[in-house]
Order: C-alpha cells, then sequence, then structure tokens
C-alpha cells in the first residue's frame, strides 16, 4: 500500500468466500468491541443484521402510515364528493352510502401503502445514492455476485488502520482493503 | 423477526423431491448464467421475433387510429350487445396478469421457494397484460379523450364521478394493481440491476444499469430494510390480487342481466384468473427456458408444480359453471333459467360447448402424472386453457347480453375485422414488450436464486 497519508479512510474492509465465514467475522467484530460496521453480501442472510447490531427496520411503520393515510383519503374522497361537494340520488341511497365506498377505500389504503413501502424503504436505504466510497474497492464488484464483505468504519470509536487491518487480517479473509474516499 | 420468510429464506431442501435448481450450481455460477443471456450480444431470431411482434404493434396502432377517426361502430358492438370483444379480451388480459402477483406475493408468503426462478418474467407478463388489459376499456369508451373524467378531480364542470358504479371502482382497482405491481417488479429487479451494473463491460450498459440501481451496495442495512419492504408488500398485493378481479367481476354482478347478477362471481372469476394467469406462465416458459437453456432453473419440478395449480384452480372454475346452472335451476327464475339454456342450446351453444371442452375437459388430463411430466403436453393445454378462458367472457358476456328480459329487444352479436385486429394486436403489444424484457432485463430473479442454492443455508450449517 503506497497510499500518501493525506489520503482519508471511510473504512477498512475484509473480503470472504463464503456467508458462513462472513457471519463468524461480524460476530468476531462485534464482541471485539467494533460499531461502526456493515456488511456486503450478493443476497440477505438471515441475522446478519443482527449480528452487526443493526437496529430492527422501520418500514412496517411507514407501511402502517401509509395505509392510515390512504384509507382515510380515500374514503374521505368519497364521503366528501358524494355527500358534501356533489350530492347525487342513486336509487335512494343514502349520500354516505357507505358499503359501496368500501372497493376503492380499500384500493387506496394499498395504493398508499404500498408507494410508502417501496419508497419508504428506498429512503431509509439512503437510496438513490450515486457514488458511495465502498465502490473504490476494485473487488467490491463481486459483492453482487459471489463474494461477502465486511466494513469496519473509519467513524467507528475504536478504529485504527494499523490495529483494525491487523484484525480483519486475523479474520481469514480472502483479502484485506482500504476504503478510501 | 426469526421467522421472517423474506425472499425466501434459507431452508432445508426437501429430501425426496427433485431440488429447485440443478445440482453443481453456485452463487457465482448463477448470476453468469443469467445475466449472460441480458449482457451477451443480441441473438439473430431476437430481432426477427421482436420485429414481427412489432408489426403486430404497428397493426395495433393502425387500427386504434381508424377506431378514433370512426369511432366505436368500427366495432360489432350495438344494443342489446354493448360490450363485445373489447371487455372480453380487457376481463382475459386482465385475468392473465394475475399469475404474476400471485406468484409474487402469495406463494412468497406461503414460502413456496420455487416461486425464486419464475417470479421476475411472471411479474413482468403481468405489468404487459395489466397494459393490454387497461388499453381496452379506454379504446371502448365513445370518447376516449375524456378518459380523466373517470377520475376525481376538481373539474371546472363542478361534476365528480359517481364512486357507487363498480366501473369507477374498476377504474381506482387496475390503476392501483397497475401500480403495486410495477413497484413490486421494480424492486425486485433492484439488487439484479446492481448485478449487471457490476457485470457490464461496455461504459454504456453499466450507466444505464448503474442508474438504474441507484446505488445499490447490497450492504446489510439495505438488505434488512429491503426483505421487510418486500414481505409487506407480498402481504399488501396478496389481498389486492383477490381484490382486482373481484372488482371486474363487480362489473357484470352488480348488474340486473341475467347471467351476470350472481354473488358467485367474484370468487369464480378470482380462480379463472389465476387458472388462465398460470396458463399463460406456462405457455411463456417452456419455451423460453428451452431457448435460453435455463432449464437448470425452471426444472420439470416447477413446471408440474404450476400443472398442479391450473388443475386445482381449473376445478373451482368448473364449479362456478356448474353451480350458476344449477342456481339458475334452483332460483325458479325463469330469466336465469332461460339464460341458462340459452348459453347451452341457443345461437352461441358452439362458443359454450367449446369452452367448457377447453377449461374443463382437456386440463383433466393433468391428473395423469406421466402427461404433467411432458412439457410439450403441458404447453399444448396451457395453450387450450388460454383459448378455453377467452371463451368463457365472450359467452359470460354475449350470450347474457344478446337475450335479456324482453324478446322485442333480443339481437345477435360477432366481432367484425376491427376486432380481431385489435386483439391480434395488443398480442403483437404483449409480445413486442415481453421481447425488450427478456432482452434487457433478467428474466431470472439472479439474487433470488442465489438464496435457494446450498451454499446459502446458513442456519443448517451453524447447527
Amino acid at each position: 500500500m503506497t497510499r500518501p497519508r493525506t489520503v482519508r479512510l471511510y473504512g477498512q474492509m475484509a473480503e470472504f468466500a463464503s456467508p458462513h465465514d462472513l457471519l463468524a467475522a461480524a460476530g468476531a467484530a462485534r464482541s471485539a468491541g467494533y460499531r461502526r460496521l456493515d456488511a456486503f453480501t450478493p443476497f440477505p442472510i438471515e441475522r446478519l443484521s443482527e449480528t452487526l447490531g443493526h437496529r430492527p427496520s422501520r418500514v412496517p411503520m411507514l407501511v402502517l402510515i401509509g395505509g392510515i393515510i390512504g384509507a382515510l383519503a380515500g374514503y374521505g374522497l368519497q364521503y366528501w364528493v358524494s355527500a358534501v361537494a356533489y350530492p347525487l340520488n342513486i336509487g335512494g341511497r343514502p349520500y354516505n352510502s357507505w358499503p359501496a365506498f368500501i372497493p376503492i377505500t380499500f384500493e387506496l389504503t394499498i395504493l398508499i401503502a404500498g408507494i410508502f413501502t417501496v419508497f419508504g424503504m428506498l429512503v431509509l436505504n439512503g437510496l438513490p445514492t450515486p457514488y458511495h466510497p465502498v465502490f473504490n474497492v476494485p473487488h467490491f464488484a463481486l459483492a453482487s455476485r459471489d463474494r461477502y464483505f465486511l466494513c469496519i468504519e473509519s467513524k467507528d470509536p475504536k478504529f485504527d488502520p494499523e490495529s483494525t487491518r491487523i484484525f480483519l487480517e486475523g479474520l481469514s479473509p480472502s483479502g484485506v482493503f482500504d476504503v478510501e474516499y | 423477526m426469526e421467522q421472517t420468510p423474506g425472499t425466501g429464506g434459507p431452508r432445508a431442501a426437501d429430501p425426496g423431491r427433485p431440488p429447485l435448481i440443478a445440482p453443481g450450481y453456485t452463487s457465482a455460477t448463477v448470476t453468469d448464467k443469467i445475466s449472460a443471456v441480458v449482457l451477451r450480444g443480441t441473438p439473430r431470431w431476437w430481432f426477427a421475433a421482436f420485429g414481427a411482434a412489432f408489426l403486430l404493434v404497428m397493426l395495433l396502432l393502425g387500427t386504434l387510429g381508424h377506431l378514433f377517426l370512426k369511432g366505436v361502430g368500427i366495432y360489432g358492438v350495438n344494443i342489446p350487445v354493448g360490450w363485445g370483444w373489447d371487455i372480453t379480451n380487457f376481463v382475459w388480459w386482465i385475468g392473465i396478469g394475475h399469475a404474476g402477483t400471485l406468484i409474487s406475493a402469495i406463494l412468497l408468503l406461503l414460502r413456496q421457494e420455487w416461486r425464486n426462478s419464475i417470479n421476475r418474467f411472471a411479474e413482468a407478463m403481468t405489468l404487459f397484460g395489466v397494459a393490454c388489459a387497461s388499453l381496452y376499456p379506454v379504446v371502448h369508451l365513445g370518447r376516449p379523450w375524456v378518459l380523466y373524467w373517470l377520475f376525481p378531480y376538481p373539474s371546472t364542470m363542478g361534476v365528480w364521478p359517481q364512486f357507487r358504479s363498480p366501473l369507477v371502482w374498476d377504474v381506482f382497482a387496475v390503476s392501483t394493481y397497475a401500480t403495486i405491481s410495477l413497484l413490486f417488479w421494480f424492486i425486485g429487479l433492484i439488487p439484479d440491476l446492481a448485478t449487471l451494473r457490476d457485470r457490464a463491460k461496455s461504459r454504456f450498459a453499466q450507466i444505464v444499469y448503474g442508474m438504474l440501481a441507484m446505488g445499490w451496495r447490497g450492504s446489510a442495512r439495505h438488505w434488512h430494510n429491503y426483505e421487510s419492504a418486500y414481505l409487506m408488500l407480498a402481504g399488501l398485493a396478496t389481498p389486492l390480487v383477490v381484490s382486482v378481479h373481484s372488482v371486474v367481476s363487480f362489473d357484470f354482478a352488480v348488474g340486473i342481466i341475467p347471467g351476470w347478477h350472481s354473488t358467485i362471481f367474484p370468487p369464480y372469476f378470482v380462480a379463472g384468473a389465476i387458472y388462465s394467469g398460470f396458463a399463460m406462465v406456462l405457455t411463456l416458459a417452456i419455451p423460453l427456458r428451452a431457448i435460453f437453456g435455463l432449464k437448470d432453473f425452471i426444472t420439470d419440478r416447477h413446471l408440474q408444480n404450476m400443472a398442479k395449480v391450473m388443475l386445482a384452480t381449473g376445478l373451482i372454475v368448473a364449479y362456478g359453471y356448474l353451480i350458476e346452472i344449477f342456481m339458475a335451476w334452483y332460483g325458479d327464475n325463469r330469466f336465469d333459467v332461460y339464460m341458462s339454456l340459452n348459453r347451452m342450446f341457443g345461437p352461441y351453444a358452439f362458443q359454450f360447448w367449446s369452452l367448457i371442452a377447453c377449461n374443463v375437459v382437456v386440463p383433466q388430463a393433468l391428473w395423469i402424472k406421466r402427461l404433467r411430466r411432458s412439457p410439450v403436453f403441458l404447453f399444448v393445454i396451457a395453450i387450450i386453457v388460454n383459448v378455453g378462458m377467452w371463451l368463457e367472457r365472450y359467452v359470460i358476456i354475449v350470450t347474457s347480453l344478446h337475450r335479456d328480459f324482453l324478446p322485442s329487444s333480443w339481437g345477435m352479436y360477432s366481432g367484425t375485422v376491427w376486432d380481431y385486429s385489435t386483439f391480434v394486436g395488443s398480442i403483437g403489444l404483449f409480445l413486442a414488450l415481453m421481447f425488450l424484457f427478456i432482452r434487457f432485463l433478467p428474466m431470472i430473479s439472479i439474487f433470488e436464486m442465489r438464496t435457494i442454492l446450498p451454499e446459502a443455508r446458513v442456519e443448517e450449517a451453524r447447527k
């Protein structure tokens, strides 16, 4: 590594060949006291995010909020149109004929909840992010194929370029890389 | 969160069943094999196939141009039969669109991992099916250019939609379905787009796939939110898929026409939709896996599972036909009785009995294991079911309308050449979109295939 001293590090990254090694390494890093951790894998791995100490996802709460907004908006729209703005007498039915308003209320509940789900997921993941330091590691392209990466971020209080590198190398990875900004 | 099914979480393989993916594959080879279909050059046959489909799209556009100039008179519809091929095609296409969401959402919640190799192109099929379907109610409006009147918006005329009408429900159901299907399909694609971004050799492809992938890194944080969102969306899409065809059936069932006014319509329409949808998935999957050499991923077991779903839903549909006739007799309403007899023995008896042959009689062959195992045979059956389901909608619409209560208002109906060209043109549109899809996007979900590989079974290995 002949890098100038001035280059700031985003973190250091270890590459593993199997999800088992990655999970073991993630557990080891966590027990060693590292807190700013992330892993990169080609498919979702159960318990990985718990092992890394990430918080539970907030997507379900967004779905609930979206669903409530959709239901209220859907029914409210139909009530307001049919009973307030443009009351029509259809076969003597009440202006607020609620059973007939259920299908659209239901559809809008699903629609708004679904939109909240997808865009909420994107926002929580900070996407779109066209540039990210991890992409600077040439091997990182394999994270979407068959390689598993563990990254310790330089923001971690315990992070130190020398000792963290030694720690990562001790986890028997197939490679350790500096992630530069 | 221990039990999160997610996108098909790793679980023990069933012993004694053929595997969902041929042995010997790894995450790397699965990735390479599926992405190669997209990333290597365009095969020559693709241009011919896409070109043929594109010609049919031109036929569709020409027909629609003629329609917009002349009006709906060019179709065979008139009083009493005001809904002809247009609405038949609408219901047919939207029914086909139901299998995609069923496979993506319901089978995900039921932890049917075999869905992982067929969900992507079934979802694409859904989207394109819904695109073709939504064309029809619009073009058969007398004045398609005022389509936006169907939506609630503060118009200067102070007029609002009539929310007690199933036709307005339909607008909301179909547009919600199209939106949710698109979102579901797109979020399923994001990790695979990232794979294509990383594997593409040309700068242009890297930029396009990179922009679509939006910077997906496969981080554990990403996956955590992603799986949660995917599962939530599946939970939302499951009641949605049932509701959409129920609402479509309300278009009929809420009317008082004998042959339409029936409470069995919603369940029987939903079963019919799944039936025709699986038939279309088989129609597409069997040639696709042969052409692209994907028999290791879409195995005979997948085809057999789909055949079983088809057989089961086909029996529900057959039950629907039977109960309709039974209720006509049992209800002792003379108009219903006449409608049933007229359907079976009247001027459209040929269409009715063809539909029974296609949808009820022929698919019973699927009980025989040897036949269920033959892809060629399944392909033929699937085509027959597609035809049968089209005939079903035709019979429901035309035989019910053409003779209602008053003999003085009876009439006959048949489609015109413009009906045929619109229908053939919409098949062309569907195929053209499908060819574009298989050329530019991975037709099998790469990341979900990785999750069913032996190497992904992290939990068992730890025990």
